[in-house]
């Protein structure tokens, strides 16, 4: 690797290196302070004398020392990090002492997300994140400015899509049509009748309770409510704040999902990446017909796709996501025999089982239904299952797996019917594959 | 195939052609199972033997008994292991108790993988393992001969290629 010593970047084969936005060494800045508060905090009596031991001179000399330090660690970090857009490739070149090439195929994407923490807003700036199986976290693009990200974002999904690689460029952003907007007061209230919520907050508000009549100790008390009250607001307010002004559009780049409060997120998932999507009904939500769904690419950690929607507004956005793909209704699932009983008591009603010519779904669950769609095009491999308890009761599970690691099962079915279904699931596996899109969704 | 014992109540229809593992395997994992539970009946007779009084030696017929036992279950999951090769998918059958049986369509699998650890190098066998996009994919075939695990990596690998599918 030739170090780049002029201003501009070295330039290989007529592909020009880029650098990330200015403000990028930045963003490690809290570090230092995070590492010394969090000593003042372990220790605050050798945090206290050394302090005191502290004085103004060896403060001074040891900031003049370290900032500079800092910055110019930040600042080399900073020159050294390149990425470049070929016509296949996505480019990324970065590390001071130990160099790192990632070379990102970009038929291989399986989203692209750009996102803006809160700070990240205030700066007019974005990272861009390309989900591609096996990609690491350090592969994403933090900070560009957040117009060039937008651009970037769109050139990259052009040159994915197939087109031609001169006019890639100019492509822009595909129009979107908005397919929903899920409104804050319907967000809140669904947060409101979600039995997880009240859970946390109820242990939050009995656990340190009982602890103070136990001990009488207030460290303890306050070691157990800390966490506790925490996992209670990341659940009810740091959900809402999350998943607020919820905005899913369709677009030939495929499906624009746009959310948060203060930090604002915006996914794209191209057409034929959506492996699974699951619809969660929680038991309080069903009264008012509202359910959620989860969807599960490759490589990508995001997961929902609707927080909160009525039930037909869910099946039709299915219908976009998964082409051909209509949601079995509830009565053609069908429930494993009565004597699954003996090996599941009460909790086997809630399994369920219907399988379509486009779709493998199965449900589990009997407080908190939860029904997985797999299109037949998106399973690996098919296994059956059998333990010794469920051979008396000649049953048998059928495990389907798909490319985003998440393994979906109809459990309890009849050992025969099992068996029938395992032969039937791979055949439809391997036929169902072949009017799917290619990866190249414009090609 | 020429190697392994097809399953007899197979070879009929539509039900695939299975076959079975050779018999290496199952010479590998019952002398070691001898070796082992040997040293251990031979400890357990020494140690209290000597400590507490000659009686005491009996103890050495637990291990005993366990590698008897152990002799028939090794005897019974090796009979269970059994492949076919289907004209678009592999399937794997396995287990006793616990039954299961996986089917990987050609198309599907990323990587094929041939191993074959020192112990299994000396008694000649190797194992070939499957890889798709899903990692909770187990599509392990162990104890094959290695020439015969190599055709059937080729074979995969052609197959794989000819019929690619991806995510």
């Amino acid at each position: 690797m030739t170090a780049p010593g002029t201003a501009r970047p070295p330039s290989v084969q007529g592909v020009t290196e880029r650098r990330l936005h200015p403000v990028t060494p930045l963003r490690r800045a809290w570090a230092p302070v995070a590492v010394l508060a969090g000593w003042a905090v372990h220790d605050p009596d050798q945090a206290q004398r050394q302090l005191t031991r502290l004085t103004t001179t060896t403060l001074l000399v040891g900031l003049a020392v370290l900032i500079p330090a800092a910055a110019l660690y930040g600042f080399l970090t900073w020159w050294f990090t390149h990425f470049a857009v070929t016509d296949t490739e996505l480019r990324i070149r970065t590390g001071l002492l130990f160099r790192r090439t990632a070379h990102i195929r970009l038929e291989r994407i399986q989203a692209i997300d750009v996102t803006q923490p809160l700070l990240a807003r205030v700066a007019g700036v974005a990272k861009l994140k390309l989900d591609v199986v096996g990609a690491a976290k350090k592969d994403e693009l933090a900070f560009l400015d957040a117009d060039e990200a937008r651009a970037l974002r769109a050139e990259l999904l052009a040159r994915a899509a197939g087109f031609a690689p001169e006019t890639a460029h100019e492509v822009g952003e595909a129009p979107a049509r908005q397919l929903l907007r899920v409104e804050p007061g319907v967000l809140a209230v669904s947060l409101l009748l979600t039995g997880a919520t009240w859970a946390t907050l109820a242990a939050a508000v009995v656990v340190p309770a009982l602890l103070w009549f136990a001990t009488h100790s207030l460290w303890t008390v306050l070691a157990t409510a800390v966490p506790l009250l925490g996992a209670a607001g990341a659940s009810s307010v740091g959900r809402f704040v999350g998943e607020y002004d919820w905005t899913v559009a369709e677009s030939p780049d495929g499906l624009r999902i746009d959310h948060g409060l203060l930090d604002r997120a915006h996914e794209t998932v191209p057409p034929g990446r959506v492996q699974t999507v699951r619809i969660v009904e929680p038991l309080l939500w069903r009264r008012l017909g509202w359910t959620r769904v989860e969807l599960d690419v490759a490589g990508s950690s995001n997961s929902v796709l609707l927080p909160v929607v009525p039930r037909e507004v869910a099946e039709s956005v299915i219908a976009r996501v998964l082409p051909g793909v209509t949601v079995p209704p509830r009565s053609s699932l069908s429930r494993p025999p009565r004597r699954a009983g003996g090996r599941l008591p009460v909790w086997w009603r809630g399994h369920g089982l219907a399988v379509t010519d486009a779709v493998f779904a199965a449900r589990h669950g009997l407080l908190r239904r939860r029904l997985a769609l797999v299109p037949h095009a998106k399973v690996q491999s098919v296994r059956l299952t059998q333990g010794p308890w469920q051979r008396a009761l000649r049953l048998a599970d059928v495990r389907v797996d798909t490319g985003a690691g998440k393994t979906v099962s109809a459990r309890l079915r009849d050992a025969g019917e099992a068996a029938e279904l395992l032969r039937a699931q791979a055949e439809r596996s391997r036929t169902g594959r072949r009017d799917a899109r290619p990866d190249r969704w414009m090609a | 195939m020429e190697t392994g014992s097809p399953d007899d109540t197979g070879g009929t229809g539509d039900e695939p052609a299975w076959t079975g593992l050779p018999p290496g395997l199952l010479r590998m994992r019952r002398l070691s199972l001898v070796v082992w539970m040997g040293l251990l009946a031979l400890a357990s007779a020494l140690v209290p033997g000597l400590l507490a009084g000659p009686a005491w030696a009996v103890f050495a017929l637990l291990p005993l008994a366990a590698s008897v036992w152990g002799w028939v279950l090794l005897g019974r999951n090796w009979r269970s292991w059994r492949y076919a090769e289907r004209a678009d998918d592999l399937l794997i059958s396995r287990g006793v108790l616990w039954r299961r049986e996986t089917v990987v369509p050609y198309g599907r699998m990323q990587l094929v993988e041939v191993t074959s650890g020192p112990v299994e190098r000396h008694f000649g066998l190797a194992s070939v393992q499957l890889h798709t996009a899903a990692a909770a994919t187990d599509a392990t075939i162990p104890g094959l001969h290695p020439a015969e695990a190599e055709r059937l990596r080729d074979r995969l690998t052609e197959l794989g290629e000819a019929r690619s599918a991806g995510l």
